[in-house]
């Protein structure tokens, strides 16, 4: 008598980072996947809520004048990027994307370049988010501790890294984003070809992404980012986005925000590193190697 | 003769005064240019006609009859054929202030810069605009030529008191090819409402055949193979400061007050001359 052992949204295929792989250690891998899951949660999108929510940004929609008016905090915010949470709601209620995380439904509906009809709304959810918590009033300066250190090992120093990403910035043609990330350590992933397969594993990179794009979908961990889809910037600085980006940098920019969800990007990082988890570990877990049918009377809590 | 076509049929559509005077200026230049075009059987309309000058800026719709050509080697920034507030209240002064004062005019100068001393520098924008694409490997000036092309194009598929319905040679290929003038009004809405991100809703004239494309950023029906007809921009700086987000009353507005028909009718008769003439 075999007794298959379920577990929720077996539909997908096994991916590394997500959900339960098929087959029959399934339980096993969900619970294995499921710590892993909270942790990138809590590490990495510890700023971003699961659950489809408008949040407000983290400080009054006037509180980042005169660098950014509280126009357009109403417009970006209150506007652009609550349709884009509530279309995005309208879009997966009652499908199988529901039950998952914001981050879960940008890389399943990312679909390897292939973009499923979510993708745009989800994505731009989550980036606007991401957007709004990497600015503060009285933002600007330079960064400090482990952040600038590794900013000068990885760029040079700190002022060639603002060049950099502020010509990136400018350069991105059309609507689009610029991100700081911290490239993790895989050169293929399961969903996406790695931009930059030449740089090394574990540094500070700059990206540009087109449209709703961000580098989740290459297993980096954002950082930072700026928005420079025109919305962003055309009532404060109309066709000057270099102006704009300079603000942004100079003024706006939250130093101590990038700090900790660096220090998040690390401890993921070795965590991974420890856990000693790569595809091929995944799909063949050690010592754990249950049998392949189950008898209806053994007990399945043996396999914890 | 192809040319000599075009320019009568814009001639008939302006007033008394300005047909008389502009119909010796160019008829002049067209003799002169005459043995030319036959040489160039099939090209475009040669430069130095289409930079006639006319009290009423016949030259500018003359220019843009040419089937791929719309813009001078110039690369001059030609202002809309209407004044800057003249499509107040659908499109606001402003607007154009910003997208044609600043975003066109960028366009055109950072062009210049970037072909200066190049192979391409003196070319005609199409041309650049093909060589650019490179099969969609996208070439550093492509971005700068389409956009100069794509806004001069579009300011003429605009006019004061525009909008309507299409008549004619147009209407009937509309619906022959959409069903129903409704229906292509549907997919362009569509097309142009569903453009994600910075791009342009055009319709188009390929093989015999109408049809309604979405392009991204700076792309347009010429690298499709395509001949332009109408195009609507929904870059966001096209709509931000009289629309906000609200793109799909933006094309709503476009459709029914801002169309030019007749500049749509008479790149049609362009098209379909360039096209049987090249066959």
């Amino acid at each position: 008598m075999i007794v298959a052992v379920t577990a929720s949204s077996s539909f997908l295929s096994c991916s590394p980072l997500l959900l339960p792989c098929q087959g029959p250690n399934r339980r096993l891998q969900w619970r294995r996947n499921d710590k892993r899951r909270l942790a990138t949660k809590v590490a990495v999108s510890g700023v971003i809520t699961a659950g489809f929510e408008l949040k407000p940004p983290p400080y009054p929609l006037d509180a980042l004048e005169p660098h950014m008016s509280r126009e357009t905090l109403d417009y970006h915010w209150g506007k652009h990027h609550r349709t884009y949470v509530e279309n995005l709601n309208k879009q997966i209620v009652g499908t199988d994307l529901d039950t998952l995380s914001l981050e879960e439904v940008v890389l399943l509906s990312y679909n390897r370049g292939n973009m499923l009809p979510a993708f745009n709304n989800a994505a731009q959810a989550w980036n606007h988010e991401f957007f709004w918590e990497s600015i503060q009033p009285g933002g600007g300066g330079k960064p400090t501790g482990d952040l600038l250190r590794l900013i000068e090992r990885d760029f040079g120093s700190f002022e060639e890294f603002l060049e950099r990403f502020k010509s990136a910035a400018a350069s991105n043609f059309g609507s689009g984003w610029t991100w700081l990330a911290y490239k993790a350590n895989r050169l293929e992933v399961a969903n996406a070809v790695n931009p930059l397969p030449t740089e090394e594993d574990k540094k500070l990179v700059i990206v540009k992404t087109p449209n709703a794009v961000n580098p989740l979908v290459w297993d980096y961990s954002p950082l930072l980012t700026i928005d420079t889809w025109e919305h962003a910037y055309y009532l404060d600085f109309e066709n000057r986005r270099p102006e704009y980006i300079n603000t942004f940098m100079e003024k706006l920019v939250s130093w101590e925000t990038v700090s900790t969800r660096l220090e998040a990007a690390r401890v993921r990082a070795t965590q991974r590193e420890q856990e000693g988890t790569d595809t091929e570990d995944e799909e063949n877990p050690d010592d754990e190697e249950p049998e392949v049918y189950l008898d209806s009377d053994i007990d399945v809590s043996e396999v914890d | 003769m192809y040319c000599k076509k075009i320019m009568i049929v814009q001639m008939i559509r302006r007033t008394a005064t300005c047909t008389a005077t502009c119909t010796a200026t160019c008829t002049t230049q067209l003799n002169y240019q005459k043995s030319k075009a036959i040489k160039t059987h099939n090209t475009q309309i040669p430069l130095a006609c289409a930079l006639l000058t006319c009290p009423l800026k016949l030259e500018l719709q003359s220019r843009s009859m040419a089937a791929s050509t719309a813009v001078t080697a110039n690369y001059v920034l030609k202002p809309p054929p209407y004044a800057l507030d003249a499509l107040e209240p659908h499109m606001s002064k402003q607007t154009l202030e910003f997208h044609w004062g600043k975003h066109h005019r960028a366009y055109v100068e950072n062009l210049k810069k970037q072909v200066l001393e190049t192979e391409l520098e003196g070319k005609p924008l199409d041309h650049i605009i093909h060589k650019t694409y490179n099969n969609g490997d996208l070439l550093p000036a492509f971005n700068n030529a389409a956009q100069a092309w794509n806004h001069e194009f579009f300011w003429e598929s605009m006019k004061p008191g525009g909008g309507g319905k299409p008549s004619g040679e147009l209407l009937a290929l509309l619906e022959r090819d959409f069903t129903s003038y409704e229906k292509f009004y549907e997919e362009f809405n569509a097309a142009a409402a569903t453009q994600f991100g910075a791009g342009w809703a055009w319709l188009a004239y390929a093989n015999d055949k109408l049809k309604v494309v979405k392009t991204p950023n700076a792309v347009n029906p010429l690298v499709l193979g395509s001949f332009p007809l109408l195009t609507i921009d929904v870059w966001e700086h096209a709509y931000y400061l009289d629309f906000q987000n609200r793109r799909p009353d933006y094309i709503k507005t476009f459709m029914n007050n801002l169309v030019s028909w007749e500049a749509v009718s008479a790149r049609l008769e362009a098209a379909k001359a360039a096209s049987s003439s090249s066959a």
